[in-house]
């Protein structure tokens, strides 16, 4: 067993409040982001609706033509048979690939790509700020790993430091792909509250393992999970806002004013809800894998590889709920809303799972005793 | 795409039985039902109910984990504590209620596997569906035109088309091929069905293994001291459940035999010190009689498996050593004790029972402390799991144990219900405390207890589950299925072409998702460029909706 070493543990400390101080800047300039797009908001609402309102009828003869798919004059020939679609056969197909119609100014673009509504400096200053403070927190996990001479997820402190870890690098890792900036303010939210819960509730000073946590399915089983509600958190924020987007287009259908002006900011709720499928869809299976490395590790700590103990009950309800609301994508009438509100009830439960379970459920993690 | 948006004819697999109520008699009546469980809407409903069902089980005390905290549950909840037990709420997992609500799902999800399996088949063996009349109205849609002086009359780019989407893994066929609009259909990603097949199949096939184990396996458990050895035999076990229709004759005759129990507890770390770190036991397996015996090592995480067994440690704790004489001078009873320890400075409550003690049975309940300080109201209590200043605290009875009535007893407990005190702290002889050496003359002639030495014991699991193995392996195949199913896309391409009467040959081609395809309009520029390239043609309109142009 390798000392603790008591310097790398200090190091760590003070690199997860320096971590915690920029994540907090960032913060700031990301709130500072759509506060500033509510502002611009307002105005360009006046001019979008102005927009919508002279341009009608050319909106409609533009889409006319493009409905009809044809520009060369040979081509119109093909579409005079009946129209014989394809179709979904009656299973809820969502339409993924259909381009859904945009008012352009009051939502963002639905390919959330970058570069299509021109530069957002506060964003770019929270996006550096967040690769800052996640270059320090990566310090800060690393030194707490170093210290204790194994990985550092083996206690709720570390659960929550690591975690909050990944999300971070998620986040960053897909708004290398797509603009997600919008989230920003909730991911970073989000993470310090971890880190707070943390450093206040579950702070523990670095040391050796229980011999029950020594073991390498502790390195594989953990980080999966720790991975997969990472994602889950993703998925949550985008639900969420998918809620109140959709509410936002009712609204705004019936021409009511824009109540929730930061949301311009936001994509359609349609691409929010594929952007959340997608992710939960590869969260599921990095759950799917944490249920049976969790029950692999089970049978060789405990000798059985499911007993129903409180930690493997809310384990299996989150994999249940994800695949109702995976089944809810592909059933008519439970698309959209409900299936945000099931993505939404899933994380709950994963936060339940980690937070109270661990906290005030008693389980099997003492060894110590013997159970007779 | 406008209002006239049609499905064909629901499956029966996807029907969410919209509440036509047909008057049809019994067969119309189980059909109706047998339509209502299989339908997608409710094995949702199922699988939602699936999990709210299986929370109670986590709050409250469940009699397979924990029969005494249900015990004490029941004891201190006299109010509703028996209606919650009426209802099951003790036994969650095995009760009517949870067992329906997943028997029903699997039902449910037998009854939708079938006929999609069926469906599936079908389509696999024949050819990709006919080109539809209009394939403007798809999802993906694009055109193209080929001059006159191309030379490539119409048949010749459907072959054209055929052959680039089989390059691409496409299934193809070609409809009209002499005709005047020749077209192309083109299949990919089947696999996708393949994989959401195979992983409900595969759950049933864990909910099969499951079962299996459960009903021809065994569990039991053990302690065993430094110095014991277990035979594996129905009489060697301490507890022992088995299986429904588990044969005794079907356990292993192996032997183990505990030589030394090592615990490390930190040292080093100040704000960790005295946690366990290291837990080691050296056993001697013989895995039959007449056998070669093994020399192994036992820790935590790390089970040793015996023929169709495996045993894993589970527990430890401190077994004193005593001998104690009765009143007339004889060994009532000798040997170690085990104690049960109840924290992390191992304070252990132990009981010894000497039935054989003359004139008067024996009985005496207590602590071992294995580090034990004294507190300024004068009581002892323990300050580290290692034995640095080892204690024996007890009291001491007469009297009628009740241990002849033939009732089973829990070795763990005294019931002092029939006895008489001889020592406590409230009796003019105290209580009794010995350190290692020590003993001690019982009040009253009663006899006399020492206190020889200290061993440690180990608490091992002992487990066979031929189900095991076949759970883990439907488990791969449904993981292996759900990656299939939620990653490979399933769509369909048509390609036709016609000749303008100036001479162009026009082409179309239009691509329909089937389930989620987050990539259909990706994979519709693909091709869009693909046939471009392949005849050099100027694309003269792809769908002008596209992002990606
Ligand atoms: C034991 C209960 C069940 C579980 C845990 C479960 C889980 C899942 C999961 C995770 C998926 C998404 C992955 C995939 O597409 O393969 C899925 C898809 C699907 N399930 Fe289930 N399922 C269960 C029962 C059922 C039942 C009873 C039905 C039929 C009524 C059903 C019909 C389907 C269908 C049609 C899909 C495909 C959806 C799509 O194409 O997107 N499942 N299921």
């Amino acid at each position: 067993m390798p000392t603790i070493n008591e310097t790398f543990a200090l190091y760590s400390e003070r690199f997860m409040l320096l971590a915690g101080i920029a994540y907090v800047a960032a913060l700031i300039a990301f709130a500072w982001d759509l506060v500033n797009n509510s502002k611009k908001g307002r105005t360009t609402q006046q001019q979008s609706l102005a927009y919508a309102l002279t341009s009608q009828p050319g909106v409609t003869e533009q889409k006319i033509p493009a409905r009809a798919g044809t520009t060369g004059r040979g081509t119109t020939e093909f579409q005079e048979a009946a129209p014989v679609l394809e179709g979904p056969e009656g299973r809820g197909e969502r339409p993924t690939s259909q381009h859904s119609v945009q008012r352009p100014g009051l939502m963002a673009d639905d390919s959330m790509r970058y570069g299509l509504a021109g530069p957002r400096k506060p964003a770019r200053i929270g996006v550096s700020l967040t690769v800052l403070a996640a270059a320090i927190h990566v310090a800060a996990v690393l030194s707490r790993g170093l210290a204790a001479g194994r990985v550092p997820w083996g206690n709720m402190y570390e659960f929550c430091t690591t975690g909050a870890l990944v999300v971070i690098l998620v986040f960053l890792l897909v708004l290398t792909r797509r603009d997600l900036r919008f989230v920003g303010t909730f991911v970073i939210g989000l993470v310090l509250v971890m880190l707070t819960a943390a450093s206040v509730a579950f702070w523990t000073p670095a040391g050796h393992l229980v011999p029950a946590l020594q073991s390498y399915w502790l390195v594989i089983h953990v980080s999966i999970a720790v991975v997969s509600s990472a994602l889950f958190t993703l998925t949550f924020a985008l639900s969420v806002l998918q809620l109140l987007q959709s509410r936002r287009e009712t609204s705004l259908a019936i021409d009511k004013p824009d109540s929730l002006v930061f949301l311009r900011l936001v994509p359609s709720a349609l691409s929010l809800e594929n952007m959340a499928y997608r992710i939960n869809a590869i969260a599921f299976i990095g759950w799917t894998l944490t249920l049976m490395f969790g029950a692999i590790w089970a049978e060789k700590a405990w000798g059985r590889f499911w007993g129903w103990d409180t930690k493997e009950v809310w384990t299996f309800v989150i994999w249940v709920v994800y695949a109702g609301y995976l089944h809810a994508r592909a059933t008519r009438g439970w698309t959209g809303t409900r299936a945000a509100w099931l993505s939404i009830v899933g994380y709950l439960c994963v936060v339940f799972n980690f937070a109270i379970v661990n906290v005030f459920f008693s389980g099997l993690h003492s060894y110590a005793g013997v159970g007779s | 795409m406008g209002p006239t948006k049609e499905h064909p004819p629901a499956t029966a697999k996807s029907d969410t039985g919209a509440p036509v109520l047909p008057r049809l008699g019994a067969v119309g009546t189980v059909r109706w039902i047998w339509r209502q469980l299989t339908s997608m809407r409710n094995a949702l409903l199922l699988l939602l109910l699936l999990a709210v069902a299986a929370v109670p089980g986590s709050l409250f005390p469940q009699r397979p984990v924990n029969p005494s905290v249900v015990t004490q549950y029941l004891k201190d909840h006299p109010g509703y504590g028996p209606w919650l037990d009426k209802f099951q709420f003790f036994n969650v997992y095995s009760s009517v209620w949870f067992s329906a609500i997943y028997l029903l799902l699997f039902i449910s999800l037998i009854g939708c596997v079938v006929p999609r399996a069926r469906a599936h088949w079908k389509a696999m063996r024949s050819a990709p569906p006919r080109t539809p009349k209009r394939l403007s109205r798809l999802p993906e849609y694009g055109t193209l035109e080929l001059p006159e002086s191309s030379g490539i009359s119409a048949g010749q780019a459907v072959q054209d088309a055929a052959r680039l989407l089989r390059r691409r893994r496409y299934r193809v066929h070609v409809y009209d091929a002499g005709g005047e609009r020749p077209s192309v259909a083109a299949e990919r990603g089947l696999i996708r069905e393949v994989g959401n097949l195979l992983f409900h199949v595969s759950l049933i096939g864990v909910l099969v293994c499951v079962a299996i184990g459960g009903l021809f396996g065994y569990r039991g458990q053990k302690i065993l001291v430094e110095g014991d050895t277990f035979v594996n035999t129905l009489v060697g076990y301490d507890q022992f459940s088995p299986g429904a229709n588990f044969n005794p004759t079907r356990l292993d005759p192996f032997a183990i035999t505990l030589n030394k129990f090592d615990v490390t507890f930190d040292r080093s770390s100040a704000a960790h010190y005295g946690q366990p770190i290291d837990f080691t036991a050296a056993v001697t397996v013989t895995d039959k009689p007449g056998a070669e015996p093994v020399k192994r090592i036992l820790k935590v995480n790390d089970p040793i498996t015996v023929g169709g067994a495996s045993f894993y440690l589970v527990g430890n704790g401190y077994a004193p050593v005593v001998t104690i004489k009765d009143g007339a001078g004889k060994t009532a009873f000798s040997g170690p004790v085990v104690s049960i320890p109840s924290d992390g400075a191992y304070t252990s409550l132990l009981v010894i029972k000497a039935p054989d003690a003359r004139p008067s049975q024996l009985g005496f309940v207590g602590f071992f402390l294995p580090t034990a300080l004294v507190n300024d109201q004068g009581i002892s209590y323990a300050s580290d799991p290692d034995p640095l200043n080892p204690r024996l605290n007890l009291n001491s009875y007469y009297g009628d144990l009740g241990l002849n009535a033939g009732q089973p007893r829990n070795v763990y407990t005294l019931d002092t219900k029939n006895l008489t005190p001889l020592n406590n702290r409230n009796l003019k002889a105290g209580g009794i405390v010995l350190a290692p050496g020590q003993s001690y003359t019982l009040p009253e002639g009663k006899g006399s207890i020492s206190f020889d030495g200290i061993k440690r014991y180990v608490g091992i699991d002992i487990r066979h589950d031929p189900g095991q193995l076949g759970v883990l392996i439907f488990a791969l195949a449904a993981l292996a299925g759900l990656i299939a199913s939620l990653f490979i896309g399933r769509h369909r391409a048509w390609v036709r072409t016609g000749t303008h009467p100036d001479g162009r040959t026009m082409v179309e081609y239009g691509l329909l998702a089937r389930g989620e395809n987050h990539r259909l309009a990706a994979e519709a520029a693909a091709i869009g460029r693909l046939l471009t390239k392949e005849w050099s043609a100027p694309a003269t309109n792809t769908n002008p909706l596209a992002k990606d142009q």
